[in-house]
């Protein structure tokens, strides 16, 4: 009889925790892409989708839902000279992933669905696995333009995986944790000087390391390249249609919202609202904790929305110059200084 | 390959200065007009669409004549009028059976609104007749009628300007109806007065009303300096200035001598 409640008990979390990464994962990145739309659009003075919405709500609310609908009624093309198997199986390759990873991460105090004692290298391998299905879908498309469009994203990840996983590693330093949980719960706690603060000031460079590297991982603009409309149509995307381009679209999104969630956690406190304040206990802390995560999240998402309205494409040159030159170099000097003041201090 | 840091240089100050226009922008309100919901808010003189007034339609064919693109269609048939006197010639007419134009083919040079020389075609600001077939863009002399109501009436008039030719037919038409009936109700008495200055005071009253007095004083048109100088220093343009400056003078002028009449006669 004990057994069987714990079987339940260990099946209706089981459960939870799928709803819960299920439905982050279905309704974050559509609000960020909708926010996207009306950002960009209003930075560059226009108003962006203005009629579909849901009811009497317009402005454009229900876009990214009739983009999907219109998605799921378009015919699914498979080039003649594709690799078939292949093709078809790339977008969720790059799909399931960042899923994944969002297992791993902490949206408020005990809302997580996996506490992983390595959490912050789970979440790093797994969203480099993305890069795989891009690889698949470049190459099975049979066009010059995928496949450059392909290998220059396997070049950036090369390049920016370096410093995104040394930019953590001074993280896990300071924190002496590689759980996710243990680093947000150490900045908690964490003050210079008797001053409150998140790993942000301490890790500033670090921080702007991380983020500049996750916005080449996500191949977001300014580092764009693979995907770069003007010179490679649209990269590994070039060949697919309807829903796998969907799959694509909503890998960039939920990439952007996974890896916000990841500088959060890292770097701005997680679900702290403020630093050296800590949330009421129970049910209550844990939902403003969640929504004090979520705030975080869009925020940074909308800085990423507000630098690819601002810069243009760099070229890949630079790109490439720029990773291993200056990012690398800065990211193990600050290791190295990271781990001097931890002894010393 | 050594990297020249030197020549592509560090990031400055510019990448912040674009972040803070990007932000500026994205709280500056957006101007667009949300087209079907908002009326845009066009010219009053907009070249949307041709206009026809058919009444004044004489099936001159100038204007299929001159048209570029031949996308004008005129039909029409002759009518015979009996004669309006015994004895004189029967009259012929041309009767419009059909004026159709082709905007599909029709490029919007309004040549033809300018060769008309009856005021048959005009500018209408009406834009909205998309169609879903080429074919229903070929629009029959009903729907330009229709069109006509949507013309903006001509500008008006500048003072002093003057009178359109029609009109002033028509005044001095009325004028001469109303010195026949004065002349006929009072002919003792108009009689000796016919110099003008001897005129009879009560005849004279009797035809004010139908022409005043003001449209007989012919004045040399002038510039008023005062108002010009005045008006170019409210900042008016000078092609502005200019002819209200001579509409004041014409109109100061006209009663200075209307007043001197008034204290001679």
């Amino acid at each position: 009889m004990e057994s069987l409640a714990a079987l339940d008990i260990v099946w209706l979390g089981l459960v939870l925790k799928i709803a819960l990464v299920v439905v982050f994962f279905l309704t974050v990145p559509l609000a960020v892409g909708y926010m996207e739309h009306k950002v960009l659009a209003h930075m560059q003075a226009r108003n962006g989708p203005m009629e579909a919405g849901i009811g009497p709500i317009k402005h454009g609310v229900g876009q990214l839902v009739a983009d999907g609908i219109k998605f799921i009624q378009k015919e699914d093309i498979i080039p003649a000279a594709a690799d078939k198997w292949v093709f078809a199986l790339a977008p969720g390759v790059a799909l399931v992933p960042v899923l994944v990873v969002l297992v791993a991460i902490p949206l408020g105090p005990g809302v997580w669905a996996e506490d992983l004692d390595a959490g912050i290298f789970f979440a790093l391998a797994a969203s480099s696995v993305t890069v795989i299905g891009i690889l698949m879908a470049a190459w099975s498309s049979a066009n010059k333009y995928s496949l450059m469009g392909g290998i220059r994203a396997a070049a950036q990840l090369i390049a920016y995986e370096l410093p995104l996983v040394l930019g953590a590693a001074a993280v896990v330093l300071q924190a002496g944790s590689l759980s996710l949980v243990d680093i947000v719960v150490a900045q908690q706690e964490y003050a210079v000087f008797g001053i409150p603060m998140w790993y942000v000031l301490p890790q500033a460079l670090g921080f702007l390391l991380f983020f500049i590297s996750s916005l080449a991982e996500l191949s977001r603009p300014p580092f764009d390249m693979p995907i770069a409309d003007s010179e490679l149509i649209f990269g590994h995307m070039t060949e697919y249609t309807g829903l796998r381009y969907a799959f694509f679209m909503l890998t960039e999104y939920a990439g952007m919202v996974t890896m916000s969630a990841l500088v959060t956690v890292l770097y701005l406190g997680g679900w702290n609202p403020l630093p050296g304040i800590a949330l009421p206990e129970g049910a209550l802390g844990a939902l403003v904790g969640f929504a004090v995560t979520l705030g975080k999240i869009v925020a940074l998402t909308f800085v990423m929305v507000w630098f690819r309205a601002t810069f243009p494409r760099l070229r890949e040159d630079q790109l490439q110059r720029m990773s291993w030159l200056v990012l690398i170099p800065l990211a193990i000097g600050n290791i190295i200084v990271t781990a001097i003041a931890k002894v010393v201090g | 390959m050594r990297p020249n840091l030197s020549k592509a240089g560090l990031p400055k100050i510019g990448l912040f200065s674009g972040l803070g226009l990007t932000l500026k922008t994205l709280v500056t309100p957006v101007t667009t007009q949300q087209y079907p919901h908002v009326k845009p808010d066009l010219p009053p003189r907009t070249r949307g669409v041709i206009a026809l007034m058919e009444e004044n339609c004489t099936v001159c064919m100038l204007c299929a004549r001159e048209c570029p693109d031949w996308c004008i269609y005129i039909e029409s048939h002759k009518e015979t009028a009996p004669p309006k006197e015994e004895g004189a010639r029967a009259r012929t007419r041309n009767v419009l059976d059909r004026f159709a134009i082709d905007f599909a083919l029709c490029m919007y040079c309004g040549i033809c609104v300018e060769v008309c020389p009856f005021d048959a075609l005009f500018w209408s600001p009406e834009f909205e007749y998309s169609t879903y077939s080429i074919r229903e863009l070929t629009h029959e002399k009903e729907q330009l009628r229709v069109w006509m109501d949507t013309v903006p009436a001509p500008p008006e008039l500048e003072e002093g300007a003057e009178a359109p030719k029609e009109i002033a037919d028509g005044l001095e038409a009325a004028r001469k109806a109303a010195a026949k009936a004065v002349a006929a109700s009072a002919p003792a008495a108009a009689e000796p007065g016919a110099g003008g200055a001897a005129a009879p005071t009560t005849a004279a009253a009797q035809a004010a009303p139908a022409a005043p007095a003001e449209e007989d004083i012919h004045v040399e048109v002038q510039i008023d300096q005062e108002v010009f100088d005045a008006l170019v220093a409210e900042g008016k343009s000078e092609r502005v200035a200019r002819s209200k400056a001579k509409a004041a003078y014409v109109r100061k002028e006209k009663a200075r001598i209307q007043a001197q009449r008034e204290s001679s006669g």
